[in-house]
């Protein structure tokens, strides 16, 4: 029998909960208007969903310091705000590309956009506690979300992307699951703090049992992280959905996992528990050789941006295996400038998207779509260039300082072995990077109609490049600041 | 004159802005008009210095990323006074002999952009700063190979791009293991290289960032066996790029050696001393020999190139006063006379549009002005006394000769090889009878080559006969490095021979 719970409403620390009630009540909202209303504008939904999503962000930034709410199921501590932060502004980014200039019938749809702050409640969820079943619940509700809104693009490619996708999940769910189930037959618990706990006093044994349940969270995690080997599913799901999707795709949920990631294996690295680290390190490595070898190969810039991204994955994963202030402070510094540049990247190729295939049969954006742009359409050009060099890591661009203060994270640590590699490995992506700026700049142009580049361009996604460009090219200014930002953060979550 | 290091820095950055309103027509006007602004600027720098200061002066500071130690950092001093007067002079001269037509508004902004950072690696006095511009020059450069470029010009363009960014990706985590360590020592972080010279290293450490640092450098310099790209580059660049890449970019590698590796890690570079200086012989002959090869006049002008870098690596590691004096003076001295000879090459390629030996013969005749400043040129990079290149090249392997005078011997049968094929180059093109039709109705220099020709050929007498201001100057600031080489020297050995070097043999 349970005992008498006396339960107060201010133990329940409901504010912690303001902001994704916030969104579930939009996406609610946003569910009831088209019950009475058909046929508003696609411009209602989107202005509503960014109306919803900013006031959430106000409220997130009302929020902070370290507090636990609803029996200690909610963790609000300065890394869930900051990530919480990144899913909203890349969101408020992601939704505006909406307006585009061409219809699409998923934009039409009111659906989409409910959906669309569904994932985002589940995102939130995901990084605001440290409840395994709670972190489930928000990957399940934000991952099927997800696969409904790349199916939602409605070509046979985005079906193949959806269920391709949703296989994979499926299976990392499973793992997850499992991973869950072991650690709470081990410990009696499903938080992550009780865990750590339990773990230590017991001294990590059994060691067989810790392994099985490190390794199937590795593993689930992994697929959301789409870490090398698991991370087959991306390109082709990047292929499928549409270009602002794919850009959302490469930067929130990975950000959800990693928050997720530098959570859980904070157990064991705090434990100094070596063959953890061992096992990042290795799945580290072969991540950045491999995506980037591959990426060489691409002929697809799509395609390429998509293992660019496993890359740039990779590459954070190396700070994840220090797990110390500097390290997860340089994560969230460079996934911040990461997003950016991505998601002006991705955006550069909304602009150009086309409905017809008109240069390749099996791919949208081949890289000799763009060959000689700088004559055709030379602002475009130049901007899709500063973003590719940015995204190679080249100075003074934003990525740069990100890959600065995390290779300098992992020198400090003691691994500058593993920062020769880091370095070897930027220096094989900027070959990927420049082909397309090679095509831009170096080739002849295939046509004299520049408006194929931009028939999909529309006033607010031209905004949207701007801010993207603003802050990629003024980023030195804004290191500062944001570093400092995080760093505090980080240690306020006293990691 | 508060700022006008940030002046010179971002003059031409904001010209590059203006540069995309102004119309096809007037871009050209527009940037001679820059390019003479700036270097007006630099010189105004230079009335400015103070010669008795050997220090940095002009000195800006403020703080980028405080928490992290990145700065804005500039200052000046005698080793890189002379190669920002280089850099701004000859992209002026390269703009004002430009006659490309072909998309000439990207051209110039780019030309712009690029002198924006070549100035700023001459002038960063932050390490990450310094890697910012020494990132950011590529991308001009890939451009101009690539797109104005003949031949294989987007392969050539590839392969220089991936050849120096691979090299100094081991630069960087060199330079924040450094940072790192200064916070070690000192409990802050910084990027700055006069903090940095307080620190002293232990040997190994010394031993590995050397390392890190050399792959950087020598890929620029290019050093054998990293020299590949180099005639690529060249064969394939237009007359422009061919002179701002020799005359400039390559003094980007050895001013790095002068102003990072030597005082940063003396005993490693003491270390390395031997093995360095025979890479750098090797450079000197071998490179000679294969320019004797070429049948291409732009690949021997190339070749060429990479033998009279080998001198300054020489004169560098001397590390002694006339050695490095003379290696200063030598990239001022190859950075015209190369840059003289690849715009030559280009006053003819543009006539006949073949750079091959065997297509000429007896142009003395038909275009005697032509010959003429070819041939003071030729003298020059020969290093024939009085002209400009005799200066450098003579203290350089003086000052080696201090180290060793074997070593110097085999150096110095570069000068010779080098006189045999520059001699021979100039034998087959311009003397004998003129053997094919198209070269007899040749035009002489018209009036644009001249006046880009004429400054460069009063420099190489003017300065060959009279160095001394230039010299006095840089010579100030070296000794000031060598005495922080000599007091940050950790082992006996290091230290001896620095006094060796620099005291013996004489009368000092």
């Amino acid at each position: 029998m349970l005992g008498h719970i006396s339960v107060t409403i201010s133990s329940l620390n409901i504010a912690l909960l303001a902001p994704m009630a916030i969104i579930s009540f939009g996406a609610l909202a946003i569910i009831c208007i088209d019950l009475f209303s058909k046929n508003l504008n696609k411009s209602f939904y989107v202005m509503l969903s960014l109306l919803f999503i900013l006031l959430d962000f106000t409220t997130l930034i009302g929020l902070h310091g370290s507090s636990r709410g609803f029996f200690n199921v909610m963790l609000v501590d300065g890394i869930s705000v900051l990530s919480q932060g990144i899913i909203l502004i890349t969101s408020a980014l992601f939704i505006v590309l909406a307006l585009s200039n061409k219809p699409f019938m998923e934009f039409k749809k009111a659906e989409y956009y409910a959906l669309f702050l569904f994932m985002l409640v589940g995102f939130q969820f995901m990084v605001a506690t440290d409840n395994l079943i709670l972190i489930f619940l928000g990957l399940e509700t934000a991952s099927l979300s997800l696969y409904t809104l790349i199916a939602m693009h409605n070509r046979n490619k985005a079906f193949e992307a959806a269920i391709k996708y949703f296989t994979m999940g499926a299976l990392a769910a499973g793992f997850f699951a499992m991973a869950s189930l072991i650690f709470y037959a081990l410990t009696g618990s499903v938080e992550l703090s009780v865990i750590s706990k339990v773990l230590e006093a017991r001294n990590y044994a059994p060691g067989v049992a810790i392994l099985a349940g490190v390794v199937f969270m590795l593993t689930a995690l992994a697929f959301k992280l789409s870490v090398v080997p698991t991370h087959t599913w991306t390109p082709d799901v990047y292929e499928g959905s549409s270009a602002p999707l794919a850009g959302y795709m490469s930067v929130v949920p990975k950000i959800a996992g990693l928050v997720v990631a530098i959570r859980f294996f904070d157990i064991f690295l705090h434990a100094d528990i070596v063959w953890v680290q061992n096992v990042l390190i290795f799945l580290a490595i072969i991540t950045m050789f491999l995506a980037n070898i591959t990426a060489l190969v691409q002929e697809d810039v799509k395609r390429m941006l998509a293992f660019s991204s496993i890359a740039h994955a990779g590459f954070v994963l190396t700070a994840l295996m220090i797990g110390n202030t500097q390290a997860n402070s340089a994560i969230f510094l460079y996934w911040i400038l990461f997003m950016f540049t991505n998601m002006g990247a991705f955006t550069m190729l909304w602009m150009a998207r086309h409905r017809k295939n008109l240069w390749d049969s099996r791919y949208q954006h081949p890289f000799t779509k763009f060959s000689g742009l700088v004559k055709v359409s030379p602002m475009m050009a130049t901007i899709m260039g500063i973003f590719m060099f940015t995204l190679a890591g080249m100075p003074p661009f934003s990525v740069f300082w990100g890959k600065l203060y995390l290779i300098s994270a992992v020198v400090d640590s003691g691994h500058v072995w593993l920062a020769v590699i880091m370095v070897i490995n930027s220096a094989i992506a900027v070959y990927y990077y420049m082909k397309l700026i090679v095509y831009m700049f170096l080739k002849d142009p295939i046509t004299e109609d520049g408006n194929i580049y931009v028939a999909n361009s529309s006033t607010p996604i031209k905004v949207v490049v701007g801010i993207a460009l603003v802050f990629t090219i003024t980023a030195s200014i804004f290191v500062e600041p944001i570093l400092g930002i995080v760093t505090q953060l980080m240690k306020s979550s006293g990691l | 004159m508060e700022h006008i290091l940030s002046i010179i820095v971002f003059f031409p950055l904001v010209a590059v802005f203006f540069g995309f309103v102004i119309s096809k027509e007037s871009i050209k006007t527009f940037g001679i008009t820059v390019a003479v602004v700036e270097f007006l600027l630099s010189i105004v720098l230079w009335i400015g210095f103070d010669t008795s200061n050997a220090g940095f002066q002009f000195v800006e500071y403020f703080p980028l990323i405080s928490q992290f130690g990145v700065s804005y950092y500039l200052g000046v001093d005698g080793i890189s006074l002379f190669l920002v007067i280089l850099s701004t002079f000859m992209t002026l001269i390269s703009l004002i002999g430009l006659n490309i037509k072909k998309d000439i508004k990207n051209l110039v902004i780019t030309i712009l952009f690029l002198e924006m950072t070549l100035v700023g690696v001459f002038l960063s006095l932050d390490m990450i700063l310094f890697y910012i511009f020494w990132e950011l020059s590529l991308i001009p450069m890939l451009y101009i190979i690539g797109a104005w470029g003949s031949g294989q010009r987007v392969y050539a363009a590839i392969k220089f791009f991936l050849y120096t960014f691979a090299g100094s990706a081991l630069m960087l985590v060199g330079i924040l293991y450094l940072g790192y360590q200064y916070f070690l020592a000192t409990g802050t972080w910084s990027f700055s290289v006069p903090d940095w010279h307080l620190l002293v290293l232990p040997f190994n450490m010394q031993l590995w960032l050397f390392g890190a640092f050399f792959l950087a450098f020598a890929v620029k310099v290019p050093m054998f066996p990293f020299h590949t790209w180099l005639p690529y580059a060249h064969g394939q660049a237009p007359t422009i790029g061919s002179v701002l890449l020799a005359a400039v970019m390559l003094k980007m590698g050895t001013y790095a050696f002068i102003r990072f590796s030597l005082p940063l890690f003396p005993d490693a570079s003491y270390y390395f001393l031997y093995p360095v200086a025979t890479i750098a012989i090797i450079m000197v002959i071998y490179a000679a020999m294969v320019a004797y090869a070429q049948e291409d006049m732009k690949q021997v002008i190339a070749y060429s190139s990479i033998s009279h870098m080998g001198i300054i690596i020489i004169g560098t590691f001397a590390m002694n006063a006339e050695g490095l004096t003379g290696a200063i003076f030598l990239m001022l001295s190859h950075g015209i006379v190369s840059g003289a000879l690849f715009m030559l090459v280009g006053v003819i390629y543009d006539r006949r549009h073949t750079k091959m030996i065997n297509e000429f013969g007896g142009l003395a005749t038909v275009m005697p002005r032509y010959a003429a400043i070819f041939g003071v040129m030729m003298m020059a990079a020969v290093g024939l006394p009085l002209t400009i290149g005799f200066v450098g090249e003579f203290l350089s392997l003086l000052g080696f000769y201090r180290v060793s005078w074997l070593m110097t011997l085999f150096a110095g049968t570069g000068i010779i090889l080098g006189a045999v094929y520059m001699l021979v180059l100039f034998k087959k093109a311009f003397f004998g009878k003129v053997t094919k039709d198209e070269n007899a109705e040749l035009k002489d220099l018209d009036k644009r080559e001249f006046t880009a020709l004429i400054p460069l050929v009063a420099l190489v007498v003017i300065l060959g006969v009279y160095p001394k201001p230039i010299l006095s100057t840089i010579d100030m600031s070296v000794k000031k490095m060598i005495n922080l080489m000599e007091k940050k020297a950790l082992l006996p050995s290091t230290k001896e021979f620095l006094i060796r070097v620099n005291h013996t043999g004489g009368k000092k």
